[in-house]
Formats: structure tokens, C-alpha cells, sequence
């Protein structure tokens, strides 16, 4: 056995330096353990201070001793290479390692071990811990706001029932992938505005549902008996006439009870609130933004030096003011400019809003992108006669978007956490219902568990939304 | 004439159409006002605001004009950015550098550091500062002194105040250091060039930053004293710290919540800056013998901070916008006094609106511009 040197941990003395530096270390260990888990201080004999930190000085010395390069143990070698590669880096994982180990039963005490999850009123809520019980009592209200109890399932159909026809792109076949983009640009928002216009806010039905199916079923036995060549022309016209006689000229109303759709109460829009509330907003802010800004996009670059004014004007001017001033704008301003007796919906204004400066945003991400490609793929596409419009939306376009998916998910994040910023026009989303409930007197107290829960939803939506970008972004990546 | 008619005709369509829009826009405002009785103007800037403001920089109450209420809203919101700007980068920057360790632990903690804050909105931060995390501070009587000078209460952060004497004497010392500074550097710079010599510029900006004040301390007469906050009692229960300077909790949580929001995307930057210069720039400026810290102060910064600025610049824009949400707390920035408090009282939409937006039109375009001109500077001249 060579001469040991505490100074300089060697090779030579491997296994004196390794016993040592991890006994000491997980004294260290066990400290700050049996401290923050059983409090027990097992240094209590010492002086405050130095018991404070002596936990920090044993496991200093301790990786000191175990930092021992081409130690041949493949264990050692990986945890100095990961957390132990010098004097410094050794102390910022100790305090790393001892901070979590530190904050781990408080949360979790305050989070499980002492929250109370039972019962339905304020009392059971008498530990140190969350009081979860709160948010199911109030489980409602954050995800509908104050729409009435008994019309929510008319939410959960629209919500579940345009799940199910979103996801209708990853079902489709070969054959029928070339009509995806028309479906999710034109149909799917025309369907989901539909379901919101008349299951949600229960607007007025001019269609009679009654007599459409039968007109439907009508024309398409008759259908058969139609040659091939005229088939698109009949059913682009019988169907609908069929319907016009059915309803004003054949009176069978007392007959037909089928499908009759008239008993949804209006409920309007500034009942609205919640988590759907968020994500009414953000879904037809996403929709309208990407248009709007792709417009602009090809603007701020055209040949045309007035629509590139306009364009730069606008970009720039939306970007400049903050989200709040246009809400302020839409709110109080708005309705200034428009004649009189004319009334917009506050929900509708506030999504025009968001969604105008949301489009600046992602207009100047799309310019990235077009300005990203190299000047052959334009040149490319002239030479082969193509024209500015076929150009862009054959050539430009589809590798540009591809380009820019991760600043457009970007945008669109900043989209779904600029929600809660409508209070300013008084619509309560998931934010707005917990500042509501957080003054309910019977309630008092209880903010932290509601910003807690709304954080949690939040970064959950948040955090798939980046992962699924990140992912569309490896699956459409291309060499170039 | 060189104009073609395809060239003119969609140009002009466009304008008309915007043109239309905003006549439109105009002639129903003028009928609307005219039927309730709004005149345009911005006359009433000067009328006197008869409302106070919780927290002013500069003298303020009810009796000044709009005007100076827009002022104080101003200046609250360039403290509010300020602050939030400079403690944004300083932590944005060590998270940074910290996500590009070699340390696993580090590198995850910085990580789940970004990722934590930046998915939850920042309305939902502020929120959960202001009205849950320091609601549960102390009440000012129970407050502990933190190093026997401040008191961090329910009712906000008690620091000293600092009094000076002769303050201009210090005042032109600290400028005569930063100008002697800047006069060594060019020299330090000179010097390497024509002659190849090193000269510890860093060493001696820093004794004459420390020095030069000081002597004024010693000659000048120059005297700095403390007041520290002390506890006063109002009523029975009623305690209140008098003396020092009180910074209300409206502000720690928006300036906590705007910098420990804005430092995930800085430090976004600072990592994407970092890694976006070549393995090989580091590999070649260690081969011609440079240290470490030469090698990340010569080659790789100035790399990294081209870079590094303009989407930092970028953030810094949204920081100051994002400061506008401190109407929801209700911390007397521009939007809530102005657009806030002096629309509710004035009625004058239009008018207030505009100013504000145009306020922070003019903010964001002037530091766009200064950073432009900065990333100018320092961008690669292609020869």
C-alpha cells in the first residue's frame, strides 16, 4: 500500500479513497434525509450554523475523495463525469441534491399527506395541507363558468363529438388524404362553429332538422334511380328543393316530432366560462390567426410597395401594443366605430381581437420561413411558368410552413396562456372563475389550491402542445 | 411609362378597401359622439385628475392634471420593465449557460426550471404571487428583520433609504470614473493593437469604479447615511414600518413574475446563441494557445451575442408589454391609470385609448431601434 495524500485522491489507494469519500457522503446524505423526513437533527449537538452546514462540507469532502479519473469502476467514472467534474460543480450538485431532498415532504404534505379530499363544504378543511375539496366543490364553475348545470351536457357533446371529428385525419385512408387540408381549413371549422353557435349558446335553428332527414333519405332513394352523369347536379339541387316543399308547402308538422330540435335554452355567451371557455377562444383564435397572418405574410414580402406598407403597418402596429390595450380597445373603443343599433357579441369581439394580433405574430414567423428559402425554389418555380399564386401554394408555401412549425407552435402557445387576459372585456375563463371564487365569503382562503390547479392544467395543455410540435417537426423534417 | 395596369390595379384595390374600413370606422364614430354628446379632444390632459394613485415616483395626488397622472402611469411601467429587464437576464443567463453544463443535475434542474415556468401564463403567475404565495407573509409586527434592515411584510418590502449629502460631488465622480474607463479601454485597445501588449484593463476599471467614489467619500464630503425602516403603531392591531423605502407588493410580484417568466425564454436564447457557435471556432481559438476564459471572452461571445440579441430584444419588448398586466393586481402602471381610472372618469375612449396604445408603440419601436442599431454594430462585417 502506497502512501495515502488526503490533498491529491490517487488510484493507488482506490478503495481507501472510495470507502471513505462515500461514507462520508452519505453521512451527509443521511443527515439532511432524517433532517427534512423524521426532523431529526442528528447534528443538533453543534452550533446552529454549523450544523447547518456541515451536512455541505462532509459531502464536499466526501466527492473530493471520490473524484478519481480512470478509476476503471464504470460506475465512479459516470458519476464524476455527470455531477462531479471539478470543486465547483460538485457543490452546485450537493445543493441541488440537498434542496430536493429538503422540499420534498413539505409539498408532498401539503399536496397528499395532509390535504383533505373528502366532503363537500368548508369544514373538513382543517389540516396544514391543500384543501382539495375546494376545487371539487368548485369543479363545475372552473370548467363551465356560470353555465347552467343542467344545459353542461350540451358542452361535453359539442367538446367530445368535435374531438371525435378532429381526429377523423388520422383514420382516413390513402384515397381520402388528399381532402384532409379542405376538411380541417374550411369544413371542420364550419362544423365546430356550427356546434357552438346552436348546441352551446342554443341560437336560433333555421334548419329543421325534422324534414331534412326525411328530405335526405328521400333523395337519395330516388338517387338511385338516377343516371351517373347527373348525379352531382341532382344532388346539388333536389335535396334542397325537396326540403323547401317538405317545410312550406306540405304541412305535416303534426306528424313529424322526429329529431325536432327546439328545446335548448339560449345561453349567452357571458354565462360562458371555464376551461371550454378557454378553449372556445383559443380554438378559433388559432383558426383565424393563421389565415389572416399567412395574408399578411405574403403582403410584408409582395412586389407591390402600397400592400407592402399596409402589411408592415399593420405587423408593426400589432406587435407594438400590448395584448390588454387591444382587449381595452375592442371592449371600449370598438363599439364607438361601429353605426348604431349594430351590436357585436363581447366574445365575438374579444376572438377578433386575439386573433388580429395573434395574426401579426404569426405573420412575422411565417416571413422567417419565406425568407428562408433560397432564392432557386422561386426561381425554380417561374421557370416552370407557374404564377404568383400557384407558386406560393404549390411551391413556396409547403416548405416554408414546414420551416417554421416550431415558431408557429410558439405562437400558438403564447395564444392559449394570452386566454385568461379577457377578463379585461369581462368574460371569466379557468383564471377568471378562480379570482371569483377565491372572494366567495364562504370560501375565503383557499387561492393557493385554485392557482395551483389552473397552473397544473395549464402546463399540462402547454407542455403537449410543445412535445406534439416538436414531434411534427421531426416527422416533416427534410435535408436540404 | 413603365406602370402596368396589373401592377396598379391590386394596389389600388387594397387601399381603397382600407380606406373604406377606416372611413367607415371614422364617420360611425363621428355620428356616435355626436349623439352622446362627446366632443374630440385632448383638452382634458390638463384638467385636473381629482383621483390619487397608490404609488408614485414623482409627486402626484389629486389636485395635478391627467397629464401628470399619465405620467406617473409611465413611469411606473419603465420601473416595473426596468427591473424586470435587468433581473430577466441575469437569471435567463445563468439558467442558460446552466441547461449547457456537463453536470446532469444542473443541466435538469435549469431545464425543468424552464419548462416549469414558461407553460403556465404569466397572468396565472402573477396571480398566484400576488394573491396566494404573499398573502402568507407576515403581518408587519411579526415580521423578522432580514440582516437587521429589511422587513419583507404582507404590506410589502421595507428597505433602507439611503440619505446623501453633497450627492452631485459623488454623482460627478462616478461619471469621471466611467469616463476614464472608457478613455482606457480605447487606449487598452490601441495599445494591443499597434504594440501587442496586454494591459489589465478589467483590473483597473474596477479599482477606479471603487476608488473614485470613495474619495469623494474621503475629500468631497460627500455623506451617506441609512434609514432604516422602523415599526410604528397605528392602532391596537394597526402596525405600520415608517421611514426607508416601502415597495408595495403589487410590485415584487409583478417585477417576480415578469422576470422569472421572461428568464425561461432569455434563457432559451442565451442556450440556442451558445450552441449556434461551431464546435470547431472553440477547437481553433485552444489551439493557438488562448485560455479558456480568452477563449469564451474573444471567440465565442461575440459569436454567441449576434446570435443572442435579436430574439433577446425581442423578449425585452415583450417584457415591457407584458408589464401592462399589472392592471389585474392592480399595480397603478400605465393601463390602469390611464386607461383604467382616467377612461372610467373622462368617458373620452377614443382619445385615452389611442395615447396608451401609441405610448407603447413608441416604448417597444425605440428600444427595437436601439437594439437594431446595437446588433448592427456588432454583426459580422462581410467584406
Amino acid at each position: 500500500m502506497s502512501k495515502i495524500n488526503f490533498l491529491k485522491p490517487d488510484r493507488a489507494n482506490l478503495n481507501t479513497f472510495l470507502y471513505l469519500g462515500s461514507f462520508l457522503f452519505l453521512i451527509s446524505f443521511l443527515d439532511v434525509f432524517f433532517n427534512s423526513f423524521f426532523n431529526l437533527n442528528l447534528t443538533g449537538f453543534l452550533p446552529n450554523f454549523l450544523s447547518f452546514v456541515l451536512p455541505l462540507i462532509l459531502g464536499f469532502i466526501g466527492l473530493y475523495f471520490i473524484r478519481i479519473e480512470y478509476s476503471g469502476i464504470k460506475r465512479l467514472d459516470l458519476l464524476n463525469k455527470h455531477i462531479n467534474t471539478n470543486n465547483f460543480n460538485a457543490l452546485l450538485s450537493l445543493l441541488i441534491i440537498f434542496v430536493i431532498i429538503k422540499s420534498i415532504p413539505p409539498i408532498l404534505s401539503w399536496f397528499v399527506v395532509d390535504a383533505s379530499f373528502a366532503g363537500d363544504s368548508k369544514d373538513v378543511c382543517t389540516g396544514t395541507g391543500a384543501c382539495w375539496t375546494y376545487i371539487k366543490v368548485w369543479m363545475r364553475r372552473f370548467m363551465y363558468g356560470m353555465y347552467p348545470n343542467a344545459e353542461q351536457w350540451r358542452i361535453n357533446l359539442s367538446f367530445i363529438s368535435l374531438v371525435l371529428l378532429g381526429s377523423v385525419g388520422y383514420f382516413a385512408t390513402d384515397k381520402l388524404k388528399k381532402y384532409l387540408t379542405l376538411y380541417y381549413v374550411v369544413i371542420y371549422p364550419l362544423i365546430a362553429f356550427l356546434f357552438i353557435f346552436f348546441f352551446i349558446s342554443g341560437g336560433p335553428v333555421f334548419f329543421d332538422f325534422s324534414y331534412g332527414i326525411i328530405a335526405a333519405i328521400l333523395s337519395i332513394i330516388i338517387g338511385f334511380f338516377i343516371p351517373g352523369r347527373f348525379k352531382f347536379y341532382y344532388f346539388l339541387i333536389v335535396p334542397l328543393a325537396l326540403y323547401i316543399i317538405l317545410k312550406y308547402f306540405l304541412f305535416f308538422e303534426e306528424y313529424i316530432e322526429l329529431g325536432k330540435l327546439d328545446g335548448l335554452n339560449w345561453v349567452e355567451t357571458g354565462a360562458w366560462g371555464g376551461l371550454s371557455l378557454t378553449f372556445i377562444i383559443s380554438f378559433f383564435c388559432l383558426i383565424f390567426c393563421f389565415p389572416i397572418g399567412m395574408a399578411f405574410a405574403l403582403g410584408r414580402r409582395s412586389g407591390f410597395p402600397l400592400i407592402r406598407y399596409i402589411s408592415v403597418g399593420f405587423i408593426e402596429f400589432w406587435r407594438g401594443v400590448p395584448l390588454i390595450t387591444v382587449l381595452f380597445m375592442s371592449a371600449v373603443m370598438f363599439p364607438m366605430f361601429l353605426p348604431e343599433d349594430f351590436f357585436i357579441d363581447k366574445l365575438v369581439r374579444a376572438i377578433i381581437a386575439i386573433s388580429l394580433f395573434e395574426a401579426a405574430y404569426v405573420a412575422e414567423v411565417i416571413r422567417g420561413g419565406l425568407q428562408a428559402l433560397p432564392r432557386g425554389q422561386y426561381e425554380a418555380a417561374k421557370s416552370l411558368g407557374m404564377g404568383y399564386w400557384k407558386m406560393h401554394i404549390f411551391v413556396i408555401l409547403p416548405q416554408a410552413l414546414k420551416l417554421v412549425i416550431p415558431g408557429i407552435a410558439n405562437t400558438f402557445l403564447a395564444l392559449v396562456k394570452d386566454t385568461p387576459l379577457i377578463f379585461v372585456v369581462g368574460l371569466l375563463e379557468i383564471v377568471g372563475m378562480l379570482n371569483l371564487a377565491k372572494t366567495n365569503p364562504e370560501w375565503l382562503g383557499f387561492a393557493m389550491e385554485g392557482y395551483v390547479f389552473a397552473a397544473i392544467i395549464f402546463w399540462i395543455i402547454c407542455y403537449a402542445m410543445s412535445k406534439y410540435s416538436y414531434n411534427l417537426e421531426q416527422k416533416y423534417k427534410t435535408d436540404r | 411609362m413603365n406602370l402596368k395596369l396589373k401592377d396598379i390595379v391590386p394596389q389600388l384595390i387594397t387601399v381603397i378597401a382600407v380606406v373604406l374600413i377606416f372611413g367607415f370606422f371614422t364617420y360611425n364614430a363621428q355620428i356616435n359622439m355626436e349623439n352622446r354628446g362627446i366632443d374630440f379632444g385632448y383638452g382634458f390632459l390638463s384638467q385636473e385628475s381629482s383621483f390619487d394613485v397608490q404609488f408614485s415616483l414623482i409627486e402626484y395626488d389629486g389636485s395635478h392634471s391627467y397629464f401628470r397622472a399619465y405620467l406617473v402611469g409611465l413611469l411606473n411601467t419603465i420601473l416595473v420593465s426596468v427591473i424586470g429587464i435587468i433581473i430577466a437576464t441575469i437569471l435567463g443567463v445563468i439558467v442558460g449557460v446552466a441547461r449547457l453544463s456537463p453536470n446532469y443535475l444542473i443541466n435538469k434542474f435549469a431545464a425543468f426550471y424552464v419548462e416549469f415556468f414558461r407553460n403556465i401564463p404569466l397572468l396565472l403567475q402573477i396571480f398566484f404571487w400576488y394573491f396566494a404565495a404573499l398573502r402568507a407573509l407576515p403581518l408587519p409586527q411579526d415580521a423578522e428583520a432580514i440582516f437587521g434592515v429589511f422587513f419583507l411584510t404582507i404590506k410589502g418590502l421595507y428597505v433602507p433609504a439611503f440619505i446623501w449629502q453633497n450627492f452631485s460631488i459623488f454623482f460627478y465622480s462616478l461619471i469621471a470614473a466611467i469616463i476614464a474607463i472608457i478613455v482606457i479601454r480605447i487606449h487598452a485597445k490601441k495599445v494591443q493593437e499597434n504594440q501587442g501588449k496586454q494591459i489589465p484593463v478589467f483590473f483597473i476599471s474596477l479599482g477606479l469604479i471603487f476608488i473614485l467614489p470613495l474619495l469623494s467619500f474621503l475629500i468631497g464630503g460627500v455623506k451617506l447615511s441609512f434609514e432604516i425602516p422602523v415599526l410604528k403603531q397605528l392602532a391596537t392591531t394597526s402596525f405600520i414600518y415608517e421611514g426607508g423605502v416601502s415597495l408595495p407588493p403589487e410590485l415584487i410580484a409583478l417585477t417576480l413574475s415578469l422576470s422569472l417568466y421572461t428568464a425561461t425564454f432569455i434563457a432559451e436564447c442565451v442556450r440556442a446563441g451558445i450552441q449556434g457557435v461551431g464546435k470547431g471556432q472553440k477547437e481553433a481559438a485552444a489551439s493557438i494557445g488562448l485560455t479558456p476564459n480568452q477563449v469564451l471572452k474573444l471567440v465565442i461571445m461575440p459569436q454567441a451575442l449576434r446570435i443572442i440579441i435579436p430574439p433577446t430584444t425581442n423578449q425585452y419588448l415583450n417584457l415591457t408589454k407584458n408589464s401592462s398586466l399589472a392592471a389585474a393586481i392592480a399595480y397603478p402602471d400605465l393601463v390602469l391609470v390611464f386607461a383604467g381610472t382616467a377612461l372610467m372618469q373622462t368617458g373620452k375612449a377614443i382619445e385615452i385609448v389611442s395615447i396608451t396604445m401609441f405610448t407603447y408603440l413608441t416604448l417597444s419601436i425605440s428600444i427595437s431601434i436601439l437594439m437594431n442599431w446595437y446588433n448592427k454594430r456588432i454583426a459580422i462585417q462581410e467584406k
